[in-house]
């Protein structure tokens, strides 16, 4: 295992208490975009001797994750015509809060978990944990469509990073197939959000409560 | 090329034509020549004994082979609808529906056939997003909100599922075998998995094709969903999308018997079937919008088919049997309650009365769904619960066989009020024009009731007299199942 893989999670779990401190929409999806940067290079470092083609794949990731995605995002933000979060579920310095907590079980958690020796001090468990638990914060606690599909690109990114350990199990075209996928369903996604805009002026989901019992 | 292949590649190719083709009129018909094509490879993998191939991704066992045939005539009735269908809504254009149509069938089909479960869960994501569209077909705000919900929970139950995939390969990673997620090569090594983390997998994987299943507490998208939906997508999505989460399930149980720790994945399942058809049961009682009701009544079936598998023994052929006669009892609810709600345009039962005397076919159809799906002879459902039911009595499962019984009970006097106040009565006299929310939107043709009717005949057949094919298809899976030499 490199020794930058390390100092890059400790560096994405950092991302993850930017993303649950900042009001602003679009430093939430620079820095999903950014996150998708680090992860895109972590599957190559945890290789011994990478071939060309999980190089190649390293790339398509980083520009799906770290150039598409966000570009789309940014897009719908700059059509939606919003800057803030407003009124989160739960407020940003409680959300910081939940979030160390988070942060400090997955890493207890990590130790008490029955790990292949080669694993048990690599900080890629803790790192997936913690991730997934920010997405799964952001997504039950954000208002803005936005910034929840920032959320689930969060919480994907987490079980990317669980991916890392089991490089060898994803054949090329599951792996392609799981980006496209990611990417597809971000363009879906962002063609709702559009339509949310201009039926409700706004991309608040609170105004998508007419349905209940 | 492989049939699997082809099943795969085939209604793929006619989604890219449908998409290209420029006539509204002509697109339609592309469905229904999709649905029979597709119809017609599935009879020729049905006709051919199942051959395993070691090492090939895609592949049609015992299963695969039952959840390929309930997909193939579900989607191919639900095809001859479509053109009726969409000649109604003139004002839509059917492009993208029909484009999604075709590619829906085609990751339908590339569930059921995959032996790699990285494979099944890209398929199942793709599923999810093919259907989206779908859902959005009436472009209003509700429908919008359905959709909004719907792609972000499924979506994350399903990035939820992938997380599990990932434990499931590790749990071979830790005892120091290659990590695969081959099917074939993780049922070989199961007896040598790492127990803490096959536990952990399926915990995480039932929760997140839980949720694409709709099983409850997950089960909110569902209503929303399901009630804006075209009756037509509400049967694809409660009789084929459903179902594959439910295989992705019955695989990863699978897995689970041949390791020898089905004892721990039972419980879940039991618990989870009985919840989900409790909740669905308490929501059913006093529901105004027909159309909700029958997202519960899938929430419902949804558990019973889950309360199958982890009953186990006759068990899990009765929820075989139950998987394929609530697919059908679904079609014919869903596809003549939209029937019945373009001609009231209301689907809420404070507007909608007398449906018999404005729609006798339709709504004859819907009474006769209604009984169908709630268990009533001489329907299939009635024969799938009932061996569910004896199943649960022999093991000595009291308690569950109580529950069962009780919630089938209110659900029967729950959907019953509702269906009746839609049936019987007087029609309301008609809106004021101008009153967008009532605005009937055409009435009911060949095209939109033969499909229906013939739902209703192949659930009878499944009640009455079983086809000895099918009966052999469901023998066979549930021997599969359980992992029984």
């Amino acid at each position: 295992m490199n020794a930058l893989v390390d100092p890059i999670l400790v560096l994405i779990m950092l991302l993850n208490f930017f993303v649950l401190a900042t009001s602003r929409v679009r430093a939430v999806i620079t820095a999903s975009a950014a996150q998708g940067l680090l992860l895109g290079a972590l599957p190559v470092l945890v290789q011994p001797h990478p071939g060309v083609v999980p190089v190649l794949m390293a790339l398509g990731t980083m520009a799906v994750k770290a150039a598409v995605i966000p570009w789309m995002l940014l897009r719908a933000l700059r059509e939606a015509a919003i800057r803030r979060e407003v009124e989160p579920l739960v407020g940003y310095i409680p959300s910081l809060f939940l979030c160390a907590l988070g942060t400090a079980l997955a890493l207890l958690f990590a130790r008490t978990l029955p790990l292949a020796a080669a694993h048990s001090a690599s900080l890629i468990i803790p790192g997936a944990f913690a991730t997934v638990l920010t997405g799964f914060l952001v997504l039950t606690t954000r208002r803005k469509a936005l910034t929840q599909v920032a959320g689930y690109l969060i919480l994907e990114n987490g079980i990317f990073i669980m991916g890392l350990l089991l490089v060898e199990a994803m054949p090329l075209l599951v792996e392609i197939g799981v980006l496209l996928d990611l990417l597809v369903g971000i363009f879906v996604m962002g063609i709702i959000i559009n339509h949310i805009n201009r039926e409700f002026s706004s991309l608040d989901t609170s105004h998508l409560s007419s349905l209940r019992e | 090329m492989t049939l699997p292949l082809l099943l795969v590649a085939l209604p793929l190719a006619l989604a890219a034509v449908a998409f290209a083709v420029s006539s509204e009129r002509v697109r339609p018909w592309l469905v229904p020549a999709g649905g029979a094509a597709h119809l017609a490879l599935t009879l020729a993998v049905l006709a051919a004994p199942a051959r395993p191939a070691p090492g090939a991704w895609l592949q049609l066992d015992g299963v695969g082979r039952l959840v390929l045939a309930l997909v193939s005539v579900l989607f191919f009735l639900c095809a001859l609808y479509t053109p009726g269908y969409l000649a109604q809504r003139p004002g839509h254009s059917n492009r993208t529906f029909c484009a999604c149509l075709l590619a829906f069938l085609s990751m339908a089909s590339l569930i059921v056939a995959s032996h790699h479960l990285g494979l099944m869960w890209v398929a199942l994501e793709a599923s999810t997003l093919t259907s989206a569209p779908l859902l959005y077909f009436n472009r209003n705000p509700r429908s919008l909100e359905a959709t909004w919900k719907y792609l972000l929970l499924g979506s994350v139950g399903i990035a939820l599922a992938l997380l599990g995939t990932f434990f499931l390969a590790y749990a071979a990673l830790k005892v120091g075998l290659a990590p695969s997620l081959l099917f074939e090569d993780l049922v070989r090594d199961a007896p040598r998995l790492s127990p803490p983390w096959l536990h952990a997998a399926f915990v995480v994987l039932f929760v997140g094709y839980g949720t694409k299943m709709g099983l409850a507490p997950m089960h909110t998208w569902k209503p929303d969903a399901y009630g804006e939906a075209p009756g037509l997508v509400g049967t694809l999505l409660a009789g084929v999308a459903t179902n594959c989460a439910f295989l992705a399930i019955v695989r990863f149980f699978q897995i689970c018997s041949a390791a020898g720790e089905a004892d721990f994945a039972r419980p879940l399942l039991v618990a989870m079937g009985l919840a989900s058809m409790i909740v669905a049961g308490i929501f059913m009682v006093r529901q105004r919008d027909y159309k909700r009701m029958l997202a519960y009544s899938s929430v419902e079936h949804m558990g019973i088919l889950v309360l199958g598998l982890g009953l186990g023994g006759a068990a899990v052929f009765g929820a075989m049997l139950h998987l394929v006669n609530n697919g059908l009892a679904k079609g014919a609810l869903f596809l003549s309650a939209g029937n019945i709600h373009r001609a009231f345009g209301s689907k809420s039962t404070d507007e909608v009365s007398g449906a018999l005397r404005v729609v006798p076919a339709s709504a004859t159809l819907f009474l006769l769904g209604f009984l169908a799906a709630t268990g009533s002879p001489p329907f299939g459902p009635f024969v799938s619960e009932l061996t569910i039911l004896v199943a649960a009595l022999e093991a000595g499962r009291w308690g569950v066989a109580a529950a069962f019984l009780l919630v089938l009970l209110v659900v029967f006097v729950g959907m019953g009020a509702t269906v009746l106040a839609v049936v019987q009565g007087t029609p309301p006299a008609r809106r004021a024009a101008g009153a967008e929310a009532a605005r009937p939107l055409g009435g009911e043709g060949w095209q939109t009731v033969v499909p229906v009717a013939a739902f209703i005949v192949l659930v009878t057949l499944m009640g009455t007299w079983i086809p000895g094919p099918v009966r052999d298809l469901v023998i066979e899976a549930a021997r599969l199942v359980e992992m029984r030499p």
